[in-house]
């Protein structure tokens, strides 16, 4: 292991109640890193993140940072800060007292106190705000006050809840390309969770992808878009169709009734596995001409590209094309090897991946981007 | 439209504005009145130059007032914290425990202290048994304060246990996480942020305190006369209206000055700090 690893989770579980949350985490975390727990409501990306903070214990595992096991050290004595979902910004307090608060328990000078919080405020684009009441703030405001709070009293660790989920898209974008830069200027350790792919592809170093208190795959943006581990993976991050397929031999691979080649190898001769092909690595071709051939069911323009449902024997895939087509349609469809990737099977396999109860009102429904997470 | 809804809500208005002209301030009117006239209804002062003699009393009830607001204080907010911290099903039963002696008659309350105090009363009895001797407790100001602390704390508590329900815990865990001890978020936050409830449970128990007149006579046996008391006696048994109303005047001014007090100390903490 790297010897500028700054936190290390070893076999962490917590249990409430009845209900297992974290299931045996293993995860380390290097110095300076950008790294996103990424996950559905009450996958334990936030349980996690609590355990690192030290508001919750875990009941199993230990929680060691910089080679010290620090379980049983309460928040107060740890190095790390924590951005919260709602900012708990103190009502109490103006922008600079809520700035100054971790500057005076430490019991600085107010020389020293006065030109910090100067510093940060400056950082976070509020300068000027100081004597202002907190809750007279808009949101972009308050977090930004919270960010220069947690940074103040110079942490090596940072810990971010969710902190862009009350911003509206055009702030949460902003505020994503700061936190990033700020990330990278500061030269601080980012633990950042979030239940939004997109920002954790934009702005991690490292993803961890969570479902159900386990970790489902570790790897870069690029890694985990590109190379998903099962079936949950794939399909959380970016779109994805998701096929039952048999491994004929290496390199060759069999769904949809065909033979693909790929460049997969390494499996079993015939070993069952999941198919995953996304949908903008499919080329439509004329009826006759492609491996595939299929009738389109509906056509959803999307500004980039046109999101088409093909139906090949009872499967719907998706299509993601910058050429229209027409509902009732024959196309063709051809694959490149490097666009299909081979997964194992999983618990997952079969859940997810087919598009035919697809609608949008359907998926945000299954997306409870309010509900409190754990 | 406009003109419509304006009279719809003087409509609306006008029964509260009738009750309180009639039950708020006609009677204060009639205090200020009697506390200005003689007997035979003239002008005079006397009422007012009369009071000297009771500055002890005056300063006694204040006193205890003072005593016992402060005791209640320092029973209910760790109580409150900890309802509020508690199970939902936990608050609720303890909320309801908090309150049930209110269903119970005042007097009959006060009246059961006395039963419980006195020297042949239940503790007395086990102490003597016990070998300790019978302490005398009842007409002492100790049982005056505890009747007193008895019979207001839920006017403490609940004010404390609703703002305290409502602190987010966010705020608290925020404090922590930016270096706080309990000790330092407990002065820095969850008290500054619950000082409204404090302010309004100081007032709710101070208040009838230094106003109360059955307490003392039951528990205190007389001999620790209460304002409250000296205003019974010149209604009840004097029929001397004009004093009785000249010292309920300047008590309630008294109440105003302490409450002001109590206040800017309560919200010149929030000010302090902001």
């Amino acid at each position: 292991m790297d010897n500028n690893v700054i936190i290390d989770l070893r076999n962490i579980s917590v249990k409430f109640g009845e209900e297992q949350v974290l299931r045996n985490i293993n995860l380390y975390i290097r110095d300076k890193e950008f790294v996103t727990l990424l996950g559905p409501s009450g996958c334990g990306k936030t349980t996690t993140l609590r355990v690192i903070a030290g508001f919750l214990e875990p009941d199993e595992g230990d929680v060691v940072f910089d080679g010290k096991r620090v379980n049983g050290v309460p928040p107060h004595k740890r190095p790390v800060n924590t951005i919260f979902q709602r900012y708990a910004l103190f009502p109490h307090l103006n922008v600079y007292e809520n700035v100054a608060f971790g500057l005076r328990l430490r019991k600085l000078p107010e020389s020293h106190i006065k030109a910090k919080t100067a510093e940060m405020l400056e950082l976070v684009n509020l300068k000027g705000f100081n004597r202002r009441n907190v809750a007279s703030l808009s949101g972009g405001q308050q977090q930004r006050v919270a960010i220069a709070r947690a940074l103040a009293v110079e942490p090596r660790v940072l810990l971010l809840d969710e902190p862009l989920g009350a911003l509206d898209l055009k702030l949460r974008k902003d505020m994503q390309v700061e936190l990033k830069s700020m990330q990278q200027r500061l030269g601080i350790t980012f633990i950042y969770v979030t239940h939004d792919q997109e920002e954790a592809l934009s702005m991690s170093d490292t993803i961890v992808v969570m479902d159900e208190g386990e970790i489902q795959q570790i790897g870069t943006p690029q890694g985990i878009y590109n190379e998903p581990k099962n079936a949950f993976v794939a399909d959380f991050i970016g779109e994805s169709n998701i096929l039952d397929g048999t491994m004929r031999r290496d390199l060759f691979v069999d769904f949809s009734g065909k033979r693909f080649k790929c460049l997969d190898k390494g499996f079993e001769k015939n070993e069952p596995v999941d198919v995953v092909v996304r949908p903008e690595d499919v080329d439509v071709v004329a009826a006759g001409e492609g491996m595939l051939r299929g009738t389109v069911t509906s056509v959803t323009f999307k500004g980039v590209h046109y999101e088409i449902i093909v139906d090949i024997k009872g499967f719907k895939w998706m299509i993601q094309s910058t050429e229209n087509q027409n509902v009732g349609d024959e196309i063709g469809l051809d694959i490149e090897p490097d666009a299909i990737h081979i997964m194992k099977k999983s618990v997952y396999s079969g859940r997810f991946g087919d598009y035919s109860s697809f609608s949008e009102e359907f998926d945000e429904l299954s997306d409870p981007e309010e509900e409190e997470d754990i | 439209m406009k003109k419509r809804s304006a009279l719809a809500h003087k409509m609306a208005v006008s029964p509260y504005m009738l009750w309180s002209a009639l039950f708020i301030v006609a009677p204060m009117f009639f205090v200020v009145y009697y506390s200005f006239t003689s007997a035979d209804g003239g002008f005079t002062l006397g009422n007012m130059t009369q009071l000297g003699k009771y500055t002890d009393t005056f300063l006694r009830s204040i006193w205890f007032g003072f005593l016992a607001t402060f005791l209640c204080l320092l029973i209910a907010y760790p109580l409150a914290y900890a309802i509020a911290k508690s199970s939902a099903n936990v608050q609720r039963t303890m909320v309801a425990l908090v309150m049930l002696p209110m269903w119970m008659n005042f007097l009959i309350r006060t009246y059961s202290w006395m039963t419980i105090l006195q020297n042949t009363g239940v503790i007395n009895n086990i102490l003597d048994a016990l070998g300790f001797g019978r302490v005398k407790m009842l007409n002492t100001p100790g049982a005056v304060i505890l009747g007193m602390v008895y019979n207001f704390l839920p006017f403490m508590i609940l004010p404390l246990y609703s703002v305290l329900a409502k602190l987010d815990p966010s705020v608290v865990e925020a404090a922590q996480d930016l270096g706080g001890n309990s000790l330092t978020v407990l002065s820095k936050v969850i008290l500054p942020l619950s000082m409204p409830g404090i302010a309004s449970g100081l007032t709710m128990v101070f208040v009838p305190s230094v106003s109360t007149f059955y307490i003392s006579q039951k528990l205190g046996g007389g001999s620790f006369d209460l304002i409250g008391d000296v205003i019974e006696r010149q209604f009840q048994q004097s029929y001397n209206y004009n004093l009785g109303a000249a010292i309920s005047l300047v008590l309630m001014v008294l109440i105003l000055l302490c409450m002001a007090f109590l206040n800017r100390f309560t919200s010149g903490e929030e000010e302090m700090v902001v």
